[in-house]
């Protein structure tokens, strides 16, 4: 198979530091090895390649911008995006994965978490040793959030 | 409902009303009360795993609450991250699929020569190749405000609309050129096609992406 050779018709290559190139070429061969000859299958089969979870937290995939005393790649915001750009061109489901996992689940606890949160997912989650969702999206709140109906009651806590 | 990973997840970052308030709470797979069965019959992202998160009088203990949370500003918070890399996913999708079809244009012979040779062929991948470009500087000037802290939300809902919805436009060009083989998974563009058409309708939509930029040029919030 003929490897991907990028799409750079304003030579914007020249404005990426060395590490925001070395990340995209690395996540570039990544697709191209491991996401491209197994998509289709998985695909029609309606399944998510799970096996892939462990490569993608090797290579700092998930939480890339988080501290790396959580186990994380420390990358900055650019080289965060050409990972995203380069997960997407193997498949929008498998750069959803990632997405979900560092935007929606670790930038959260990392934000909002307190510190016991922090100590304890983010090694897990940026291993791939943990998974994570979000649940916001109600079935009649979509766009409009505010009106969610689950609640929380302090009793303990009970969500419902 | 429309929950990506919900299934695989060992935990999960839940948003609900406590006393009226929006906080954010963790659930950890298991936990009585919670379930997340898997959605199918979808047409699009097929290698994600989509599912419903249900909660039945689940009990969660009182340190599970992210404690800096408070209020739709703390969610909306993680929407923003995400959309950021979606703007810059959807050009992934968009360079396979013009890659594919720039391929297939120059090898498919027809009326004795490559359909590229063909000024209306021509004609579509100069266009798919431009607003790659665009899209490719919008993101990396995104980057770069971000990194100096400067991004604006707004700013991430322009390029997540703007960049998505081209994708999406040039992911049925690119099967227009491949003609019928454009349908077939020999190729990545029908994939790309249908993952782009949920990618423009989440996190955020294509439209509610259109009113937050509007509301930010007049001031005038159109949506209440």
């Amino acid at each position: 198979m003929v490897k991907f050779q990028g799409v750079d018709y304003f030579d914007i290559q020249s404005l990426l530091n060395e590490e925001e190139t070395l990340v995209r070429d690395t996540v570039r061969e990544f697709t191209d090895d491991h996401i491209i000859p197994i998509i289709e299958k998985h695909n029609r089969a309606g399944t998510f390649p799970v096996e892939l979870v462990p490569k993608m937290a090797d290579l700092g995939m998930f939480g890339s911008t988080l501290p790396a005393k959580y186990g994380c790649a420390e990358m900055n915001n650019v080289a965060y995006g050409l990972v995203m750009q380069e997960l997407e061109r193997g498949d929008s489901g498998i750069r959803s994965f990632a997405s979900v996992q560092s935007a929606l689940v670790m930038y959260p606890i990392y934000t909002f978490g307190s510190d016991a949160h922090k100590d304890f997912w983010l090694p897990k989650l940026a291993s791939g040793k943990a998974i994570g969702c979000f649940g916001l999206t109600e079935p009649d709140y979509g766009s409009n959030p505010a009106g969610m109906i689950t609640r929380a009651e302090e009793k303990g806590i009970v969500i419902s | 409902m429309w929950i990506t990973n919900g299934t695989l997840a060992d935990v999960a970052v839940v948003w609900a009303k406590l006393n009226g308030v929006i906080h954010g709470f963790l659930v950890e797979k298991g936990r009585k009360g919670f379930t997340a069965p898997e959605m199918t019959g979808k047409h699009s992202l097929r290698a994600s795993v989509t599912s419903e998160l249900i909660f039945q009088d689940c009990e969660i203990p009182k340190e599970n609450m992210l404690p800096k949370t408070d209020g739709l500003k703390a969610p909306l918070m993680c929407l923003n991250q995400a959309r950021y890399g979606i703007a810059w996913g959807a050009v992934g999708s968009a360079m396979a699929c013009y890659d594919a079809a720039l391929g297939y244009a120059k090898s498919r012979i027809q009326f004795g020569k490559p359909i590229a040779s063909f000024q209306l062929i021509q004609e579509k991948l100069v266009h798919m190749l431009t607003e790659i470009t665009k899209g490719q500087l919008l993101t990396l000037r995104l980057g770069r405000m971000k990194d100096k802290g400067e991004l604006r939300f707004q700013q991430v809902s322009m390029a997540k609309r703007n960049n998505v919805h081209h994708a999406l436009e040039i992911a049925r060009t690119a099967r227009e050129i491949l003609g019928a083989n454009g349908i077939l998974d020999e190729y990545p563009v029908m994939r790309h096609m249908a993952n782009l058409e949920s990618v423009k309708t989440y996190e955020g939509t294509h439209e509610m992406h259109t009113l937050i930029v509007g509301e930010d040029i007049t001031g005038i919030p159109a949506y209440v």
